[in-house]
């Protein structure tokens, strides 16, 4: 039986060119990139050279990116670094209740440490409206921080109108552009994002690394203390052959997201089109027409999620949902339930299939037809 | 054609014990397509957002890696609500004494989750019980777990011969001791984890607040059988035929035992000295009756009987009436038989099926003061 990968926006097979360019830094390039030696200076030179292209895949300049280990200490780096260096000036944030929980738990900590959060809500098109955010601004925020795309429903938020917005206010702006990075073009001059957030392994890169871009001027406290690297923000050695990976994976993404897009728009309508005509059950959650290619996020009524993923992945489908059901706790997913209501069962009956570098016109339809074959067995 | 074992898909119920564990291992040794699923049936997260379920899940996922089998877990919370807590609430309040384990295995692990299991496209489902199912004729019976000391056919007394053409139990023909040797031969993460105790929803927990958080105590009276008032009682619930700890009545002689409660006067019944000729019966009657194969009974028969878990088995006599409950009548008479409990009739190694003890009857006579 072959496996079938439909979860890339959880991660990505690394691309062989990724994979290419690193082995070689393992083998020759060792040094620590704050040696004043000429080990150190290779090492130095390459994470120069990687910072200047991951920059201005962003539009954004070097000195603005601070390397992480990925996607949740970047926002960690954002919301509580900011927060904390801007306190004197308002203790109020704003971000959304369908952020990823690498947000929403940071909030949430923050929450307890004395500042005061504001959640905005999600429309049925699963968007937030700008008018609530505008509402909810107060001269005491701080920070705002509303993800690009989101993990779960692939729905695009409105950045820039929040952008614009924020212009003229002291409020900083975050977006956790991790599920964006490698399906939309991000100029963070155009949107007036303040901060941004975005990991490698979403995008053919190696896992435990990513990048927080914090524009030019902004206060930042760290959250680590140690060396002087990243500009004493994120000390600690830096994670050379990661970055050169994550740098190839950038290279290659913008050379090709124009037709990788192309192709994932194509792999979902097939999925979708056989699911029609088996005659399948479902409805597509989130406007389709505002989702990146690459994600569908599908309910099957009569059905529920712990019985769906277990007989994908024993047929050899993998794909995921919102709601958590590990150590048989059910938790509904917290974004469609933001978007439905908590009682909608589509909260409980949704899968996430996303589509990438794994996948194949004939892998993807095979795919359909074993889904499509599961849902007809479980629902009599 | 026989399917080859490869072929054959057998669900494995995982707790994160170690019974469960070896289960799985064995199946998987003898080449089956194992799954390992790990059930939910009650919330315990406590305050720090912690529960035990947590950590067990932990043990099975790692027992599954070291097997190489896939692994994942369901949620039964609601129906394990419904269906075993309401009941357990519902006789404790009748001023019985009721045994959960066999309300989840009857509506739960074989029920609820046999059919979960079947959606995920088994032919079986395995557990780490100790019991023994063996087909004759087309006809499945369930043995004694071959270690005595362990068997658990008395919790299993609600299944049916259809059930158990759908289950394996893999530990069934082993002493613990050997489970626990096998366990520790393969390295299994589980191989010395305790034996989880007591009622699992419960835990490790105080019974009695436990029960308090679901039921108000109503505290009142404890008397002897004629009337005299011997102290005072915390609540009916909290006390079982038989039981000794925790009366605190003083003075000399002998101990004193709960022979009865009366639950509209709220007075629990005392006397004294084990032997007392108050807690002894020589018939009870049964309701809820199983028969695992109704053709192996016949109306009158005789066999042998457990009233308790972990008991000696009893001769006696069964008769079945017409409303479907029984009558059991017994050889010898016995000590503290308590309603709500279970009682479990086998034809030697053979467990017929059983039911639950309503009435307890000495000398034709219905003991009242037992409820």
């Amino acid at each position: 039986m072959e496996h079938i990968y439909l979860d890339h926006a959880a991660t990505t097979p690394m691309d062989k060119r990724v994979i290419e360019a690193m082995v070689p830094i393992y083998e020759e390039v060792f040094g620590n990139p704050s040696s004043v030696h000429a080990f150190g200076r290779k090492a130095r030179q390459l994470l120069d050279e990687a910072r200047r292209v991951l920059a201005s895949s962003i539009h954004a300049n070097e000195k603005e990116i601070i390397f992480t280990s990925g996607g949740t200490e970047a926002d960690n780096l954002a919301l509580i670094g900011t927060a904390l260096a801007n306190k004197h000036k308002g203790n109020h944030i704003i971000t959304t209740n369908i952020e990823h929980h690498a947000t929403l738990h940071t909030a949430e900590y923050l929450e307890k440490e004395g500042f005061e959060v504001t959640y905005l809500p999600v429309h049925k098109d699963g968007k937030i409206s700008v008018g609530d955010l505008k509402d909810a601004l107060k001269d005491e925020t701080i920070l705002v921080s509303v993800m690009y795309v989101n993990n779960e429903t692939g729905i695009i938020q409105p950045v820039a109108e929040i952008g614009d917005i924020l212009k003229e206010h002291q409020a900083h702006f975050h977006t956790d552009a991790v599920q964006a990075y490698g399906t939309l073009e991000i100029n963070v001059e155009e949107l007036n994002v303040d901060l941004l957030s975005v990991s490698a392994h979403k995008i053919n890169g190696p896992k435990g690394i990513g990048f927080l871009y914090a524009k030019e001027g902004i206060k930042l406290n760290a959250l680590q203390f140690g060396g002087e690297q990243e500009r004493k923000r994120r000390p600690g050695t830096e994670n050379v052959v990661g970055v050169i990976g994550f740098k190839t994976a950038v290279e290659v993404m913008r050379e090709e997201r124009g037709s990788r897009n192309q192709k994932y728009e194509e792999f979902k309508q097939l999925f979708l089109q056989v699911l029609k005509e088996e005659e399948i059950s479902f409805d597509i959650n989130g406007d389709v027409n505002n989702t990146i290619p690459s994600l569908v996020n599908i309910s099957f009524p009569g059905t529920n999620v712990e019985k769906l993923l277990a007989n994908f992945d024993l047929s050899g489908v993998a794909a995921s949902s919102g709601s958590a059901c590990t150590a048989g706790a059910v938790e509904p997913s917290h974004v469609l339930s933001a978007i439905y209501g908590a009682n909608n069962p589509c909260t409980t009956n949704s899968i996430r299939f996303s589509f990438g570098a794994a996948n194949t016109n004939d892998n993807v339809l095979e795919a359909a037809h074993r889904v499509a074959k599961i849902i007809k067995r479980l629902v009599k | 054609m026989m399917k080859e074992n490869k072929d054959i898909r057998v669900v494995v119920g995982m707790s994160g014990g170690v019974d469960s564990s070896v289960a799985a291992l064995l199946l998987k040794e003898q080449g089956y397509d194992v799954v390992g699923i790990f059930m939910k049936n009650w919330d315990d997260t406590d305050e720090f957002g912690v529960c035990t379920a947590t950590e067990d899940f932990d043990d099975v996922v790692r027992v599954c890696n070291q097997l190489d089998i896939p692994y994942y877990s369901v949620n039964f919370e609601k129906q394990y609500w419904d269906k075993v807590f309401t009941y357990f609430l519902d006789e404790y309040k009748a001023g019985r004494t009721p045994n959960p384990d066999v309300m989840c295995n009857k509506e739960i692990k074989f029920k609820a989750f046999l059919d979960y299991a079947l959606d995920l496209g088994a032919d079986y489902l395995a557990t780490g019980h100790y019991a023994q199912v063996r087909e004759s004729n087309g006809k499945f019976k369930m043995l004694r777990g071959v270690d005595s000391n362990k068997d658990q056919t008395y919790f299993l007394n609600q299944l049916t011969s259809d059930i158990l053409e759908k289950v394996m139990f893999p530990l069934g023909a082993l002493p613990k001791s050997k489970v626990r040797e096998i366990a520790s031969a393969h390295g299994l993460a589980t191989a010395t984890k305790k034996d989880s105790t007591g009622i699992c929803f419960i835990g490790e927990r105080n019974f009695k607040e436990f029960l308090s958080e679901y039921l108000p105590a109503q505290p009142g009276e404890m008397q002897t059988l004629e009337g005299e008032v011997k102290g005072k009682h915390d609540g009916l619930m909290y006390y079982t035929i038989g039981q000794r700890q925790g009366l605190g009545i003083g003075g000399s002689g002998d101990p004193w035992f709960v022979v009865g409660k009366n639950l509209k006067e709220n007075i629990l019944y005392v006397e004294q000295g084990f032997g007392n000729e108050s807690l002894y019966s020589d018939e009870l009657t049964a309701t809820d009756l199983n028969w695992i194969n109704p053709d192996d009974v016949s109306q009158t028969f005789s066999c042998t009987a457990k009233f308790r878990y972990r008991q000696e088995d009893s001769a006696v006599t069964v008769q079945r009436l017409e409303n479907g409950n029984v009558r059991v009548i017994f050889d010898e008479r016995q000590r503290a038989i308590t309603p709500g409990q279970a009682v479990v009739f086998y034809n030697g190694e053979v467990c017929l099926g059983g039911g639950t003890i309503d009435k307890v009857i000495r000398q034709n006579q219905v003991l009242d003061y037992v409820g």
